[in-house]
Formats: C-alpha cells, sequence, structure tokens
C-alpha cells in the first residue's frame, strides 16, 4: 500500500475512531479540567500537538537506536517520562526566550502536560504498533507511521476538546438535579459525546479501502 | 497538631480522601480498565504497591532532595517502581499485562501517586507514608472494583467472569465500552455527592491533575 495512503488513514482514525480523549480514556485531566472556556481548550490541545509530535520525534528513535539496539527496552517508561520531562522544559525555556506572544498564550498549559498521560500513551502505544515495522519496511517507513499517529492523536485531542466546551456551555446553563451538578453531569455530557464519536465506526475502512 | 492514629492514616484514603471519588485523582486508568472486575482488581494491586513503595522512598528521602528539582525526582522514583512491577506482572501475570496494556507504564502520571507524595509523603515520616499509601491504594482500587462491578455485570452479565444475569437477557453492551465509563462514572459520583448533601459534609470538587497544579 502507497506510504501516503496508509499515513492519511492513521491520521483519520486516530482523529475520528481511536480518538485519545473519548474513546481510549488517555488525557481526561485536561478534558475534564481545562475545557471550561474554549480559548484555554485550543491553547492546552495546539501545546499537546507540540508536544505530542515532538516527543514522538525524539523517543521513537531513541527506542529503536538506543534501547532496543542494546538490550535496554525494559527501560522504556523510565526513558520516556524523563525525555518528555525535560523537552517540555526546554520547549518552556526557548518559547519564553524566542517567541513570547506564543508563550503568553501557551506558556500555562506546558507544565501540566508532564503528567498528561496522553503524551506519554502516545509515545509508548507508537514504539508497541509501529516498532515491528522497522524489520519489514525500513526505519523511514515506521518513523513516517508513527508520527502520523502522534500528529492524528493531537488533532484528536484538539477536536474533543473544542466540540466538549461547548458542549460544556450548554450544560452549565442547564439546571440538573442538584447531586449531578458540577462534575457529575459534564461526565454525562462527555459520556453521550463519546457515544457520538462511536458512530464513526468503520468510516476509515471504506473511506481508505484498508 | 495532635499526633494522628496510624488507623486513621489508613482509613482517610478509604472514604474521607478517596482519591477517586472525593479528590478526583486518577481518572484515566479509573474509566479505562474498569470494563472488567478482575481488571479493576489487577490494576488497583499494582497501583497499590507502586503508592506504598514510592511513598516509602520519598518520605525516606524527604530530606536529601532539594526543593528545586523535587518533581525530577519523584517522577525518577516513581518510574522506576513502575518498571519493577511491570516486569513482575509481565512474569508472573501475563494476561493481565495484556488486558491493562498501555495503562500498566501509565501509572507512572497517575496523578493519585504524584499527588499523595507532594501532599504527604514529603511531609510525615516512612511508617505514615506507607500506610497513607496503603489507604489510598486501597481506596483506589475500591473505587474501582464499584465501577467494574456496575459496568461488567450491566454489559457482560458477569461479575469476576461468573456468570450473574442468565444468558437469555440481553446484554447492555454500551456499558463496557467508553461512553458506558463516563456514565457510570458520572452516576456514581452524582451518588456521592447526594450522601455528601445528605450528612451534610459536601466538598468543592476540583478536577483532576490540572486543577491541582493550577492552585
Amino acid at each position: 500500500m502507497a506510504l501516503g495512503v496508509k499515513l492519511a488513514s492513521i491520521v483519520f482514525s486516530m482523529i475520528l475512531v481511536n480518538n485519545y480523549v473519548l474513546a481510549k480514556f488517555l488525557g481526561i485531566c485536561p478534558f475534564l479540567g481545562v475545557s471550561k472556556k474554549l480559548n484555554s481548550a485550543l491553547g492546552m490541545s495546539l501545546a499537546v500537538i507540540f508536544v505530542m509530535s515532538l516527543a514522538t520525534a525524539v523517543t521513537f528513535p531513541i527506542q529503536i537506536f538506543i534501547l532496543d539496539a542494546n538490550g535496554l527496552g525494559y527501560l522504556q517508561t523510565i526513558v520516556f517520562i524523563l525525555i518528555i520531562a525535560v523537552l517540555v522544559q526546554l520547549i518552556e525555556i526557548a518559547m519564553k526566550k524566542y517567541m513570547p506572544p506564543l508563550y503568553n498564550s501557551l506558556g500555562v498549559y506546558l507544565p501540566l502536560i508532564t503528567t498528561n498521560c496522553a503524551v506519554l500513551g502516545v509515545t509508548v502505544l507508537n514504539v508497541d504498533n509501529y516498532a515491528p515495522d522497522v524489520a519489514v519496511y525500513g526505519f523511514g517507513y515506521a518513523f513516517a507511521e508513527a508520527m502520523a499517529c502522534a500528529v492524528g492523536a493531537g488533532l484528536g485531542f484538539l477536536l474533543a476538546m473544542v466540540l466538549f466546551s461547548g458542549v460544556r456551555k450548554r450544560v452549565e446553563m442547564a439546571n440538573p438535579p442538584a447531586c449531578f451538578q458540577g462534575l457529575p453531569i459534564t461526565l454525562v455530557a462527555a459520556s453521550i459525546t463519546s457515544m457520538s464519536f462511536m458512530g464513526f465506526g468503520g468510516i476509515v475502512e471504506n473511506l481508505f479501502g484498508v | 497538631m495532635a499526633e494522628k492514629s496510624k488507623l486513621s492514616i489508613v482509613t482517610n484514603g478509604l472514604v474521607k480522601e478517596n482519591p477517586v471519588l472525593r479528590l478526583v485523582l486518577g481518572t484515566c486508568p479509573t474509566l479505562a480498565v474498569s470494563t472488567a472486575v478482575s481488571n479493576a482488581l489487577g490494576m488497583g494491586f499494582a497501583a497499590t504497591i507502586v503508592l506504598i513503595c514510592a511513598n516509602m522512598a520519598i518520605s525516606a528521602l524527604r530530606k536529601v532532595i532539594p526543593g528545586k528539582v523535587h518533581l525530577p525526582c519523584y517522577i525518577v522514583i516513581i518510574a522506576t517502581f513502575v518498571t519493577i512491577v511491570q516486569m513482575l506482572v509481565k512474569a508472573f501475570a501475563p494476561e493481565l499485562d495484556t488486558a491493562l496494556g498501555v495503562y500498566l507504564p501509565l501509572i507512572v502520571v497517575n496523578c493519585i501517586i504524584l499527588g499523595r507524595a507532594e501532599m504527604f509523603a514529603c511531609k510525615n515520616n516512612v511508617v505514615d507514608s506507607a500506610l497513607d499509601g496503603l489507604g489510598m491504594g486501597v481506596g483506589f482500587t475500591l473505587a474501582l472494583t464499584a465501577m467494574a462491578t456496575i459496568r461488567e455485570v450491566l454489559g457482560n452479565g458477569t461479575w469476576l467472569g461468573f456468570t450473574v444475569i442468565p444468558e437469555s437477557i440481553p446484554r447492555f453492551t454500551l456499558m463496557t465500552s467508553a461512553p458506558g465509563g463516563f456514565f457510570t462514572f458520572g452516576l456514581l459520583m452524582a451518588l456521592v455527592v447526594w450522601y455528601e448533601t445528605k450528612t451534610n459534609n459536601k466538598i468543592e470538587r476540583k478536577i483532576g491533575c490540572a486543577a491541582e497544579k493550577e492552585a
């Protein structure tokens, strides 16, 4: 199969079918915590896309060329979480110095990302899913797949956050029973949003004929 | 402040500060692995071990770790114990490893563990920290098991693998998929809030790890 079609199908399936927040329960904390306002939802998601792509670009080669090559695969968790923590710090420093406007809008979300399970999740899942492809198709192909998966996961996160911040505006104006006020009704609303995403099942297979 | 009794430290995590239903921490694993009671118990057990060990180690090193780099230090300590648990699970319970999948390494970023390190272990002695870890871990397991019970019985008709609803009644399979997770969590949370209002000790809930660090 052509690489382009494969990559497009990965991106679409990560956004619609295997949406990290609504189908795989990764990154629920920011999904519930930062989705109150559209602006902060957008800022957080952009920061997540950025960190996810960069983290995958760094951790995937490290896993293949350093950890696996030396039989150190079991150090994956420790190495990955440290790399993510360091990356987030570096991005924060670089952004503060060279891109102050961007820092002012995204800066507050960056420290929260270190412990965002979606970022560690995408790096670990990429290694699980695409590391075997290195032996079959070569490193470049597998790396492209992993990057497509990271970008798609980030875009899916963005879509879920933005949609849900709209849903939440309506939910906040509603008047549920007292014990449902606040978090419980938000969770029920998330459940319905997630149910609507189930409707996308099978769309990727039909679109790309995979 | 008066010396807290050892028992109250343990029970604190079970009810008063239940990590999932009162502090709203660790929502991702709660939603993800509560599809079956066996997964919930396995996840709870793994997280409890990591909590106890990490709390003890952090508490023992609390005077050595410099304040400025305390977070990276905590993360390395937690990641070490998670890796140990991961290897043990892979070796002795491979089916659990397959069932939990990526959520096993993700215990590292479970905010319950980092949260307890910040809130409790860095201020208290080793024994108290271990007890706090035990209480929190069991509280987490209890909440997970409650969620999993609702989801597995309704969605699959079984409890811990035993059939409890006759085969002739159709399964409500939505409960074991993603929307059912959010829904069950919302209902359970509403139930807890209802009980709190009735007994007059309602608390303000901040949502998850994000809220904790923004504060």
